[in-house]
């Protein structure tokens, strides 16, 4: 989920989603498709975003994190003006085009964090909930506009969501752990859950 | 092995080497630019830093297959670089280095964080050699000769 | 003037340091040293007559002026590359701007004058090796100065010396270099006179590095960059458990890696490894890499930092070895229970990681050896190749390599380094072969700062000033075993493990500090200032206890409990009031700490001002006064406290520690041991230095124990807690 455009964290709305009920669920659900069906396929959906080779880059700070563990990343690399980091240490002066297998550095098409409109985590590091990070990824105000087939279409061709599913070997050669679903498996279950009017569970 | 025809310096050379090797070791190794440091092999420490394409780059985390024909600039050539001259100048001028070590890696960060704000303010600095490890800690002393630099540039 | 160095010739050591080499129980040689400093410093007043080092093992002067002189130690960025040349050029009246400074290879002629071997460290450099080089200097003058002379047929007094030219009357003159030829058959004169301190021209001013430039344009080579001709590259397998040895192994797909040469067991200074020679780093790398080796785990002792901590824990609560029991033993019990403070201190193991990686480059030809290294310890290190290659020590050429960093990390007692390089060689015959250890290599590879447990029981007297105290000391004792044990082992006490402690400045009447020294099988050494960065940690934060408690100045507190002969530490404290005025009005969310130390004969102070950022403490400010004595060159002096500082900040960076779980070292490279970076050093440095003429003192490593003791008296303030172990996880 590369969402390039800044967007600002317009003031007062927390993670809590609630903003995104203005146009959420209850605006979109068609009684045609079932709602359980398309909050099933949004757990599945959920499963991966908060998987480390999604949510890594999905912080609510000013740096990422790396590794199953998720930890900061090293050498004090820092998000930027466009989350791409500072003049003189870029995501690109280490991570290429393409995995660099050799010498354990993860590499996609320009390779850098996602805004901070689109952080699936607290200021402390916690995973958000199912529901905020539902209610974020539908908010139009948050994610550079997107609608259901928007969303869809990123979810099947955005470069660094393809590469959380081809993540490449760390240093010592071990291949990095991959999401619960395949890309195929993503993609199918966007779909159901943008068919079912993009549901998301409530708040709790 | 393969054939990797490359750019150092503004020369094009060819070096046949194995499509992992980082470009690093294919500087120090193949092309016996000795100039660029192997600190830590993980980009954590910044002492294998180069220009590649324009953009300061951790040479150790870049297999030579990656490269392209994007040209590489090193320590050895960014003294041609009148900011690459004006910091080393102030290098010297203002006894940053102790060991010396870092400081290849250090000066090449420096020149691409001026040639990109040539009035950079604390933070920037702070920011862009933050990622750059100096054992001796002379971070002072870069931290000034940066700004004397900088006062040298239009 | 060039003597010439191969000939093997013995100019004899000094008298009062001697070597003794005798058979050691598992056979091959053991270098016994016999030293003392302190029986040397009570000597000083002894009739044997001091060593006259000969000019041109130092000083070359080259037919176009250019004068090289030899620097008898490493560089390693402490900048005695740049000083001990000053040192000798000014006696000489040499022209500075055509100094050239190379280091010296290993030979008799350039050990240290009071340890009597070739070294640095201990901060000695200058200490050691100031008047020698004074001496050097001036008797190549007087050689000089007796040629024009003699060539001028007049006295030697009519001539005058300056910049490299000596004159003569009546306008006549001759470069040094016109005279170097004659002046070489001049006798080298025993007696010299030596500048007084005011006809210094360099000695005592800011003076730029010699080995700036060619460290900012990539052409000053390193160890790790030498290439010689057919040279090989060597990485080894180490055990992953300190101790462990090759059980078997399978090497076919590491030789299946093209440009991978051999693949071999080798033994270690402690169990054995693989070594892989290749021809080049990445090919012995991915050798190394796909080797399947299966380790022998048994006996080996499997060291695990939480069953280690508890264990000095649980020793920490008994009395020690005694290192100092002054006053009556049971001043203690006289003080009520509401005015003791207990404390106990815990100090996980720390890497040196210099930035260089560690690195020796051999070739064994028949009955010589060449060997280029950046070693701390050329002596020994030298002795050591000799005796794994069936040589003696004259047969081995040991060049001297500028080094990218030391801190105590390349002047290894055993030599590992060097006996793993030279145990290869010796396998490649003829081939030279440097052998590499990567990062990781570093990072596990032990000789590590010891861990320590501290347990302090102070007593206050109504003054507010400590009347009891009782301190015991847990760590690994760095020399058991090796040739300075005899010299700094007393009683049972490492004295390396209580300095800054024992030999504290500070007037306690009654006071009892004992250590114990667990073994243990985690390989450790000196770091960067020593038993300086523990134990003046736990000295100035406590001291920072007690000023609080007293509702006293930190300052002021301790130039009151200070022994009336610490001068030099007074004369910091007092320069540091004068210096550090700002401290009394720092932004509201920011907190200055104090602290001082007598290090290796120099005193430091210092004030930093910190605040607490992204819960790590943030240090926006130090200002820093010493007292080295005589200062011989104070932009070194500036540099290596604005860089000290930086490095003793290593403590307390929360990644900042090795540990080990079951055996095996957590940490593999700077993902996992991160030493500071920029926003965690002080953002900027003042220094001050006391003006002394005083013989000087070295510079190397009393900044570094100041720093961390400073910050968390700062953050006490900030927080209202004390951190007494390290090092600082959250804040």
């Amino acid at each position: 989920m590369a969402l390039v455009l800044l967007l600002a964290w317009p003031p007062g709305c927390t993670a809590s989603g609630q903003a995104a009920h203005e146009n959420g669920p209850s605006a979109r659900a068609t009684s045609q498709a079932p709602q359980a069906e398309g909050l099933a396929a949004w757990n599945r959906i959920y499963s991966v975003l908060s998987h480390p080779r999604c949510i890594n880059c999905h912080t609510a700070t000013n740096y990422p994190q790396q590794g199953d563990d998720r930890h900061r990343h090293f050498a004090n690399v820092v998000r930027g003006a466009e989350g791409k980091g500072v003049v003189a240490l870029q995501c690109v002066s280490c991570h290429q085009e393409a995995n660099a297998d050799s010498t354990g550095v993860p590499g996609a098409h320009a390779w850098h964090l996602a805004p901070l409109s689109m952080k699936w985590q607290d200021g402390n590091d916690r995973i958000l909930s199912s529901a905020q990070v539902c209610g974020a990824i539908t908010d139009r105000s948050k994610n550079h506009d997107l609608d259901g087939p928007g969303l869809l279409k990123h979810h099947t061709d955005e470069p660094l969501v393809l590469w959380a599913f081809q993540p490449g070997r760390d240093i010592e050669g071990r291949p990095r752990a991959l999401p619960p679903l395949t890309h195929d498996q993503f993609v199918a279950a966007t779909r159901k859950w943008v068919d079912a009017g993009m549901p998301c569970p409530p708040i709790q | 092995m393969e054939t990797y025809e490359l750019t150092v310096n503004g020369r094009r050379t060819e070096v046949i080497a194995d499509p992992g090797t980082p470009l690093l070791w294919v500087l120090r190794d193949e092309l016996k630019m000795t100039g660029t440091k192997y600190g830590c092999g993980i980009g954590a420490c910044g002492a294998c830093t180069v220009h590649l394409g324009a953009i300061p780059t951790r040479s150790c985390a870049v297999p030579i297959s990656l490269v392209g024909s994007r040209p590489v600039v090193t320590i050895e050539g960014v003294g041609r670089d009148p900011v690459g001259r004006v910091v080393q100048d102030a290098w010297v001028s203002h006894d940053v280095v102790q060991c010396g070590y870092c400081q290849s890696g250090q000066i090449m960060t420096a020149v691409a964080l001026l040639k990109a704000i040539p009035k950079p303010t604390d933070a920037d600095v702070e920011q862009s050699m933050g990622g750059n490890l100096c054992r001796c800690a002379t971070y002072v002393r870069i931290r000034e000769a940066i700004q004397i630099a900088s006062g040298q540039l239009k | 003037m060039r003597r010439n160095l191969q000939d093997g010739a013995d100019p004899g050591w000094n008298r009062r340091a001697f070597l003794k080499v005798s058979a050691a129980a598992t056979g091959g040689l053991l270098v016994s040293l016999y030293l003392d400093r302190f029986a040397l410093a009570q000597e000083a007043t002894s009739a044997a007559a001091p060593k006259v080092y000969p000019p041109d093992a130092f000083v070359h002067i080259r037919p176009d002026g250019t004068t090289v002189i030899q620097v008898n130690r490493l560089e390693f960025g402490q900048g005695i590359h740049t000083a001990l040349p000053m040192i000798l050029a000014d006696e000489m009246d040499a022209d500075w701007s055509r100094v050239v400074a190379e280091l010296a290879p290993a030979d008799a002629v350039y050990a240290d004058p009071v340890f009597g071997i070739q070294m640095v460290g201990q901060s000695s450099s200058i200490t050691d090796s100031f008047t020698q080089y004074r001496e050097l200097g001036a008797r190549t003058r007087a050689m000089l100065v007796g040629a024009a002379a003699a060539r001028w047929k007049i006295p030697e007094g009519d001539c005058r010396t300056e910049s490299g030219v000596v004159h003569g009357p009546n306008g006549r003159s001759a470069t040094y270099a016109e005279l170097a030829e004659a002046a070489a058959l001049i006798p080298v004169p025993k007696k010299i006179r030596l500048k007084s301190p005011n006809a210094f021209r360099l000695v005592g001013t800011k003076t730029r590095r010699l080995d700036s430039r060619p460290k900012c344009d990539g052409s000053l080579k390193f160890g790790l960059d030498l290439d010689v001709p057919g040279m090989k590259i060597a990485l080894v397998a180490h055990p992953p458990v300190f101790g462990a040895r090759v059980k078997r192994f399978d090497a076919a797909a590491a030789r299946a890696v093209e440009a991978v040469r051999d693949v071999f067991e080798i033994p270690l200074a402690r169990g054995t490894g693989v070594a892989v020679v290749a021809d080049r780093f990445w090919p012995a790398k991915q050798g190394r890499d796909r080797l399947r080796i299966e380790w022998d785990l048994a006996g080996t002792e499997r060291p695990d930092s939480g069953r280690l901590f508890a264990a000095y824990r649980d020793l920490a609560r008994t009395t020690g070895n005694i290192a100092v029991a002054r006053g009556e033993a049971n001043a203690m019990h006289a003080i009520p229970e509401s005015r003791r403070i207990a404390a106990e201190y815990e100090f996980p193991f720390l890497a040196h990681t210099p930035m260089e990686p560690l690195n020796t480059t051999i070739r064994l030809d028949g009955d010589r050896a060449e060997v280029w290294a950046g070693s701390q310890f050329q002596t020994s290190d030298q002795l050591a190749i000799a005796e794994v290659l069936g040589l003696k020590p004259a047969q081995v050429a040991f060049h001297t390599e500028m080094a990218g960093g030391g801190f105590g990390r390349r002047a290894v007692p055993d030599s590992h380094i060097q006996r793993e390089a030279a145990a290869i060689a010796k396998r490649l015959r003829g081939v030279p072969v440097k052998l590499i250890w990567t990062r990781e290599d570093d990072v596990q590879g032990g000789y590590y700062r010891p861990m320590h447990v501290h347990r302090v029981e102070v007593g206050v007297g109504s003054d507010g000033l400590p009347t009891a105290w009782r301190h015991v000391i847990v760590g690994q004792s760095l020399v058991a075993g090796t040739p300075f044990a005899p010299m700094l082992i007393k009683n049972g006490v490492d004295s390396t493990a209580v300095e800054g402690a024992a030999d504290t400045h500070y007037a306690i009447p009654n006071f009892h500090l004992s250590a114990h020294h667990p073994a243990s099988s985690v390989p450790v050494l000196w770091f960067r200032s020593v038993g300086h960065t523990h134990n003046t940690f736990v000295m100035e934060t406590l001291v920072d206890e007690l000023a609080m408690r007293a509702a006293m100045d930190p300052i002021e507190y301790r130039l009151k409990l200070l022994k009336p002969d610490a001068k030099r530490v007074r004369s910091t404290l007092t320069l540091l009031q004068e210096k550090a005025g700002w401290r009394r009005s720092v932004p509201r969310e920011h907190a200055v700490g104090i602290a001082c130390v007598q290090c290796f004969g120099t005193a430091v102070a210092c004030a930093a001002e910190v605040s607490v950022e992204e819960k790590r403490p943030r240090i926006h400010r130090v200002t820093v006064a010493l007292n080295c004595g005589l200062a011989v060159n104070p932009l070194t002096i500036e540099s290596q406290f604005q860089g000290g500082v930086g490095f003793g900040v290593t403590q307390l960076i929360s990644k900042g520690a090795i540990t080990l779980k079951d055996g095996r070292v957590e940490q593999r490279n700077f993902d996992g041991y991160c030493p500071p970076y920029m926003k965690d050093a002080p953002a900027a440095v003042d220094v001050h230095i006391v003006r002394s003429d005083e013989k000087p003192t070295g510079c190397g490593e009393p900044p570094v124990p100041v720093i961390a003791p400073a910050v968390v008296n700062a953050l006490f303030r900030l927080t209202g807690k004390r951190y007494r172990t390290l090092p600082l996880t959250t804040l």
